[in-house]
């Protein structure tokens, strides 16, 4: 195990990039800590899979360094990193049993066949394959053969970190919760250094102590869970995570205040001007919406009941927003007034939060 | 109850279907089993012959002999064929503009008629002024197809595999590229070789297409007759008379209806019996 940092990495498929858009990854530094759970979260196409190629290391970058611990392995092969992954499809050898499949690593690299026997049999117990040893690999359903993948991963004692890319896609979903919880227990027993690949918020939330969040080739936030639900730093993060997302909401800036809709909105601490060419925005997550009896006036359009919660569709000068309301508020049949909270009422320039000096 | 349509005109439809494969194989089928049994003299004279004829094809030496020219060409071809194939495969790029280049390349023999293809290697291999003939003779062979048993074999199976080893390329090449990336890079992490790849990889993979290739190449060689008959009539001597050339020498040559017909329901059955075979196997290891 060992942690994992990215410096100044770019990474372009083309031979000559030119401009910006040309590269896959823009610019990435990044430190990952020993032994900790990592989701990287992000849309289609956002430079994910790309980020994880490079550091297995399936795919050379057009810039800057990995390092796993201290040692550079930028331009070690896969086979010499000492890393783990796990695909989207379940790749296992089909002409192999299970117990040959888990093994396979291993003869691969001359290890003894008795400590072999031991660790293959050790991880079929951890995954609870034991019966299925002797089993052809190819005969097993799609959640089984991914616990081969894993567990190809789990036999090696060197293994520096396991890398899953959106291992759950071709899963059942009522497999999917089993097989997400038997995971997190094999991490915190193991105690791999792990990083997970999803674009499924709430496997990556569910997944990570820490959560990288990328947009077109970049990282736009990392944080807890918690601090991506409560202040994201990019109106992205904030709409991508949520559901629905955060309201980005147009807004003015007017006296050290902004003003959406002809309102002023009472923000937290003492924000400076921002710079009057940039695009304001206004971005508040649909729970931190009040119904109150006097605030901002507001139309409403459609109400959704979701089981526990509904959530309200309404209008104001234009622009709609979502808003959370328990079971027990009572919702008036067209017009109401809305209230923000000021504690999770952020401004955004050019899609960045805006924050007052000395936060952060 | 319940009310049920019966419609037995529908039965109808399927008549043009059932025309058409009378007229084309049944009808010539069922004649071939009628002159089989029969002695046949000029003026539509028609004996009764029980299986005489097919006892007697079946003791003759000839048959036997063109039999196992038969069996031996097949298995050479194949020998040589799939192996070969698969290594084309595996070489041929997997992306870019050599992908359409190696795939043209590859589909121009398959394109060419048959009797072309022998005339073609005739003439390349004629020792005094084909270009091969002439190539070989000059580097100190005495090679001379027409007159050389050994020669006319080396030809005649030269020419099958030029014709047909793109089948089995492009088969596998087909089941080489439905193979997920993931596979490459799980064994490259595993730390497998490339022999490892092959073995464990795209050899599984590529066991479908293997079987259909192998089907193919086996019904199709045990049914060569155009090309060999093209480049060496058959000759010298009977060396290169596979069973298809000898039952047409039998039929057309001799006009010996009977004995031809015994012989091509046995050859018939023959196909038959071994596609079922290879068929069979294959399919019981793949089940295991």
């Amino acid at each position: 195990m060992s942690s994992i940092t990215l410096k100044s990495l770019r990474h372009s498929y083309l031979q000559n990039p030119q401009s910006e858009e040309d590269y896959a990854l823009r610019k990435i530094d990044l430190t990952w800590r020993d032994g900790g759970a990592f989701a990287l979260l992000g849309p289609s196409g956002c430079g994910k899979t790309t980020l994880l190629n490079l550091i297995s290391g399936l795919l050379k970058p057009s810039e800057g360094q990995i390092l796993f611990d201290d040692s550079d392995v930028t331009s070690l092969p896969p086979d010499q990193r000492n890393i783990a992954q796990v695909f989207q499809f379940p790749v296992v050898y089909d002409t192999m049993t299970v117990y040959d499949n888990l093994a396979f690593p291993l003869r691969n690299r001359k290890l003894p066949e008795a400590e072999l026997d031991e660790r293959v049999q050790r991880v079929a117990k951890m995954l609870s394959m034991q019966n299925q040893l002797k089993h052809r690999a190819s005969g097993l359903t799609a959640a089984d053969k991914q616990k081969i993948s894993l567990g190809r991963g789990l036999v090696r004692s060197d293994v520096n970190v396991m890398m899953f890319d959106e291992p759950l896609t071709v899963i059942d979903p009522h497999l999917k919760w089993e097989l997400r919880s038997q995971l997190m227990r094999l991490h915190q027993q193991v105690g791999f250094t792990m990083i997970y690949v999803t674009h499924d918020q709430t496997e990556a939330l569910t997944f990570a102590d820490e959560v990288v969040v990328m947009y077109e080739g970049q990282i736009v936030q990392i944080g807890t869970p918690e601090e991506l639900f409560l202040k994201p730093r990019h109106t992205f993060v904030g709409h991508f995570i949520g559901s629905p997302g955060m309201n980005i909401l147009p807004c003015d800036w007017n006296d050290g205040g902004a003003v959406f809709a002809g309102h002023q909105i009472s923000l937290n601490g003492n924000l400076s001007n921002p710079a009057s060419t940039s695009k304001l925005q206004l971005g508040i997550r649909p729970e931190f919406i009040r119904l109150a009896s006097e605030g901002i006036p507001a139309r409403i359009q459609r109400v959704d009941d979701v089981g526990r919660y509904r959530i309200i569709k309404a209008e104001v000068g234009g622009t709609s927003l979502n808003i959370y309301a328990n079971e027990e508020v009572e919702i008036p049949s067209d017009s109401l007034h809305l209230d923000f909270d000021p504690d999770h009422t952020h401004v955004y320039c050019d899609g960045w939060i805006h924050e007052a000096k000395g936060q952060s | 109850m319940i009310n049920k349509t019966i419609n037995q005109k529908a039965w109808f439809m399927v008549l043009p279907v059932l025309a058409l494969v009378a007229f084309n194989a049944i009808i010539p089928l069922m004649t071939v089993v009628n002159y089989s049994v029969q002695e046949t003299f000029g003026d539509n004279l028609f004996f009764w012959e029980g299986l005489k004829w097919f006892e007697e094809v079946m003791r003759s030496e000839r048959f036997h002999d063109a039999l196992g020219r038969q069996l031996l060409f097949t298995l050479l071809i194949l020998l040589i064929e799939v192996p070969l194939g698969v290594g084309i495969a595996l070489t041929m790029p997997r992306q870019g503009i050599g992908v359409t280049i190696c795939l043209v390349l590859m589909a121009l023999p398959l394109l060419i008629p048959w009797n072309v293809v022998g005339a073609m290697w005739n003439i390349f291999a004629l020792p005094d002024i084909g270009l091969l003939g002439k190539m070989l003779n000059g580097v100190g062979f005495d090679y001379n197809f027409t007159q050389n048993t050994f020669w006319a074999w080396a030809t005649v199976v030269a020419m099958d595999v030029w014709h047909w080893t793109s089948l089995v390329v492009l088969l596998c090449y087909a089941g080489l590229r439905s193979i997920p990336d993931a596979y490459y890079q799980a064994s490259k992490i595993d730390g497998a070789t490339s022999w490892q790849v092959f073995r464990y990889i795209q050899l599984p993979k590529m066991k479908r297409v293997l079987t259909i290739a192998l089907l193919l190449r086996l019904m199709d060689s045990f049914m060569i007759y155009t090309e060999p008959f093209v480049l060496t009539g058959g000759g010298p001597g009977n060396s290169t008379t596979f069973l298809s050339i000898d039952l047409v020498k039998v039929a057309l040559g001799q006009f010996d209806l009977g004995p031809a017909a015994a012989m091509s329901i046995i050859y018939f059955l023959v196909v038959l019996l071994l596609c079922w075979v290879l068929y069979t196997l294959m399919m019981r290891n793949e089940t295991n």
